[in-house]
C-alpha cells in the first residue's frame, strides 16, 4: 500500500516537473520581445532566403509556422495559445477575423512600401481602406489541361468541362466554395449567390458533370496532374503554375464565364507581442526587389506593381496569371457568406460527392 | 486484497477513463444538441434522418461490410495455414510488420502503385494491356482498406486456431467425419470467438474511414467519417459533426453486441 502510494506520488511529481520544464522551454522559444517575431503562413509560401535576409538586415529572429487551411489558422488564433505576430489569411477569413475582433489595425505609416502595391488591389470590399490587411499574393481559380493530349485551346470555359468526351478525365479540388462557385459561374450566376433555387440548379448541373469527374482531391491534385493521372484539373492559379513548371504539357485558362479572384493577405492578429517587428516584416516583404524574389519562388501573382520591374518579362506579361482588365472585370472575390450559408454550400457539395455515376 | 488497496490500484485507470472517455463522449453528446448559431435544438438528429445522411450511413455500412467480409475471406484460410506451418513466428511477424508503418505513408505508396503510370499498369503493359484506371475506383478503395485492416483479422483468428486442441480434429476424422464436416462442425465453431473479435476490429474502424476515401477513392466514396471531418474542419458545424459521431458510437454498440465473443463457461 505504502509502496503504491509512493509510486503515485513519484509519478505525480515527475509529471509536474516535466510540465513546468516544458512550459519554461516553450516560453523561452516564444520569447518575442524585440528580438523575434512569429510568422504564421501557408506551407511553402515564402522564399526561405528572404527570411534569412530579413533576419540579417534587422536582427529580428523569425519563427516560422505553417497552417494548411484558413479554418485551422482561425481556430488557433482565436484560441490564442501562441503569440503569432503576422498571419496570412485569405480574404473571406480576413472579414471573419475583423468581425470576430481578432485583428489589430495596421499602422500604415510604418509600412511605407505600401505605395508599391497596385491601386487596383487596395481598398477591397473585405477590408475597406486596408485598415487591417495588405494583399500578399492574388490569383484565380481555373482549369489546367493537358494541351498535348486535348489540343491547344481545347478548353476555354467552364461549360467545356461538361463535354461527354472528357469522361473520367477531370480532377476537382476539394473545396465547396470553389466547386459550387464553378457551377454557379457556368450557369451565369454570381459565385456569391445565396438564392436557394440557383444553388439547387448549380447542384443539379454538378451532378451532370459526375461522369467526367475522376476524383475530388486535396493538395495531391498537383502531384496527380504532374504525373499525368488525369488530363484536366480545376485548381487555384498558383497550383497551376507549379503543375506547368513540372509538366510542360499542361496549360492554364481563366474560364470565359468568370471565376474567383482571391487574395492572401498580411494581417497582425490580436495575439501579437512584437507589433513593431510585425510591421517591419510586412514592410520588408513589400519591398519591390524582395517581392520579386518571392514571386519567382512562390509562383503566384504578386499585387506588387513596383516588383514587376524586377520580374522576367515572360512572367509579368503572362495573361494567364496577370489577366488584362477585360478579363479581370469578370472575376469576383468571395464574400463571407456567414456560417449558415457556408453550411448550405458544404451540404450541397457533400451531396454532389455522394452522387454516383 | 483489501478494499482500499483495490481502489488505490484502480484509481489511475479510473481517472484515465473519466478524463479521456467519459468526458469527451459527454462533450460530443452535448455538442450534438446545438445548431450552427449555437441554439439548443434537436434539429441535427432530424437532419440525420434526411435522405442525404441515411444514404451516407447505408454507404458506410455497405463498404464496411465488404471490407470486413473480404478480410475474413482472406484471413481465415491464412490463419489456418499459419497455425500449421513451421515458421509461425517469422510469418506472423511479416503479417504484423506493415502495421508498424505509418498509415499515410502506405496510402501514398498505393497512389503510386495504382496510378496510370504506376507499378500495376507497368506490369500490365508487359502483356500489351493498355493502362487501366485503377486509382479512384471502388476496387482500389476496398483493396487498400482490406490491406490495411487484414492483420487485425488474421491475429485473433490465428490465436483461436492455436488454442484449438489438435486432437479434436484427428478424433473427428478417425470417427469418419469428412474434411468438410470437420471444418464446419469442429474448426469453425471453435474459432468463432476469434472471428467475432476480428470482425469487431475491422468493421468498426472501417465505418469511420476518412483519409483513404479521399486519397484512394477520390471522394467518390463518402462515409460518415468523411462527413464528420468536413463538419468539424470546414463547415464548422460542430453540432452536426457531433450528431454523426454519436450515431456512429451507437452503431458500434450494436456491432459489439452482435459480434460479442460468447463468454466461456
Amino acid at each position: 500500500m505504502q509502496g503504491i502510494l509512493r509510486l503515485y506520488a513519484f509519478v505525480l511529481i515527475a509529471v509536474l516537473l516535466l510540465w513546468s520544464t516544458a512550459g519554461a522551454i516553450e516560453k523561452q522559444a516564444y520569447q518575442t520581445t524585440s528580438d523575434a517575431i512569429i510568422v504564421y503562413n501557408w506551407g511553402d509560401y515564402i522564399d526561405p532566403g528572404l527570411i534569412s535576409k530579413f533576419e540579417e538586415e534587422t536582427g529580428i529572429r523569425v519563427i516560422y509556422q505553417t497552417f494548411d487551411s484558413n479554418e485551422a489558422m482561425l481556430a488557433k488564433i482565436a484560441q490564442g495559445g501562441t503569440p503569432f505576430d503576422v498571419a496570412v489569411p485569405s480574404e473571406y477569413a480576413v472579414s471573419r477575423m475583423i468581425a470576430e475582433d481578432l485583428l489589430i489595425p495596421l499602422d500604415l505609416k510604418a509600412i511605407p512600401n505600401l505605395k508599391n502595391i497596385d491601386q487596383r488591389f487596395l481598398n477591397q470590399s473585405f477590408d475597406p481602406h486596408n485598415r487591417y490587411s495588405i494583399p500578399y499574393f492574388w490569383g484565380t481559380v481555373g482549369i489546367v489541361y493537358n494541351a498535348h493530349v486535348l489540343g491547344e485551346g481545347a478548353i476555354k470555359s467552364w461549360n467545356d468541362l461538361w463535354d461527354p468526351t472528357y469522361r473520367n478525365s477531370i480532377l476537382l479540388v476539394d473545396g465547396a466554395r470553389e466547386i459550387i462557385g464553378m457551377a454557379l459561374n457556368s450557369l451565369g450566376y454570381s459565385l456569391n449567390d445565396t438564392d436557394e433555387a440557383h444553388l439547387l440548379a448549380a447542384k443539379a448541373k454538378l451532378d451532370e458533370l459526375t461522369p467526367n469527374v475522376r476524383a475530388i482531391v486535396g493538395d495531391e491534385i498537383k502531384f496527380l496532374l504532374e504525373t499525368d493521372e488525369a488530363t484536366i484539373g480545376v485548381v487555384w492559379s498558383g497550383d497551376a503554375a507549379e503543375i506547368m513548371s513540372e509538366n510542360e504539357a499542361f496549360d492554364y485558362v481563366i474560364p470565359e464565364e468568370g471565376t474567383n479572384l482571391w487574395f492572401d493577405n498580411f494581417v497582425i492578429p490580436k495575439t501579437a507581442r512584437n507589433i513593431p517587428g510585425a510591421h517591419a516584416f510586412i514592410n520588408f516583404m513589400l519591398d519591390a526587389e524582395n517581392a520579386a524574389i518571392n514571386t519567382e519562388y512562390v509562383g503566384y501573382a504578386t499585387p506588387n506593381l513596383a516588383a514587376h520591374a524586377y520580374l522576367p518579362e515572360d512572367v509579368r506579361d503572362d495573361p494567364r496569371f496577370y489577366p488584362d482588365a477585360s478579363v479581370q472585370e469578370k472575376l469576383e472575390v468571395y464574400r463571407d457568406l456567414g456560417k449558415v450559408m457556408l453550411g448550405r454550400y458544404n451540404e450541397l457539395f457533400l451531396e454532389f460527392k455522394m452522387h454516383r455515376k | 486484497m483489501t478494499r482500499t488497496l483495490k481502489w488505490t490500484l484502480l484509481a489511475p485507470y479510473m481517472l484515465w477513463i473519466v478524463v479521456f472517455v467519459i468526458i469527451p463522449i459527454a462533450l460530443i453528446a452535448w455538442n450534438s444538441f446545438f445548431d450552427l448559431e449555437g441554439r439548443l435544438t434537436l434539429d441535427n438528429f432530424v437532419r440525420f434522418f434526411s435522405p442525404t445522411y441515411l444514404k451516407m450511413s447505408f454507404i458506410s455500412i455497405w463498404y464496411a461490410f465488404l471490407i470486413t467480409f473480404i478480410s475474413l475471406l482472406v484471413a481465415y484460410p491464412t490463419a489456418y495455414v499459419l497455425s500449421r506451418t513451421r515458421h509461425k513466428q517469422l510469418l506472423l511477424l511479416l503479417i504484423i510488420l506493415p502495421s508498424w508503418v505509418n498509415l499515410l505513408l502506405k496510402t501514398y505508396a498505393f497512389m503510386g502503385i495504382f496510378g496510370m503510370y504506376g507499378l500495376v499498369n507497368a506490369f500490365l503493359s508487359l502483356f500489351g494491356i493498355p493502362a487501366q484506371e485503377i486509382l479512384f475506383t471502388d476496387f482500389s478503395f476496398i483493396f487498400v482498406s482490406v490491406y490495411i485492416f487484414i492483420p487485425f483479422m488474421i491475429l485473433p483468428i490465428y490465436n483461436a486456431m492455436e488454442e484449438m486442441p489438435r486432437g479434436l480434429i484427428e478424433a473427428a476424422l478417425d470417427l469418419g467425419a469428412s474434411q468438410w464436416t470437420v471444418i464446419r462442425r469442429v474448426i469453425w465453431p471453435l474459432t468463432l470467438d476469434g472471428v467475432k473479435t476480428g470482425i469487431q476490429a475491422v468493421f468498426i474502424p472501417s465505418l469511420s474511414l476518412f483519409m483513404i476515401t479521399r486519397l484512394i477513392a477520390g471522394n467518390r466514396v463518402i462515409t460518415l467519417g468523411t462527413a464528420i471531418e468536413q463538419h468539424f474542419l470546414v463547415t464548422q458545424d460542430w453540432g452536426m459533426g457531433a450528431t454523426i459521431a454519436i450515431v456512429l458510437v451507437l452503431m458500434m454498440v450494436v456491432t459489439m453486441r452482435f459480434a460479442q465473443a460468447t463468454p466461456r463457461a
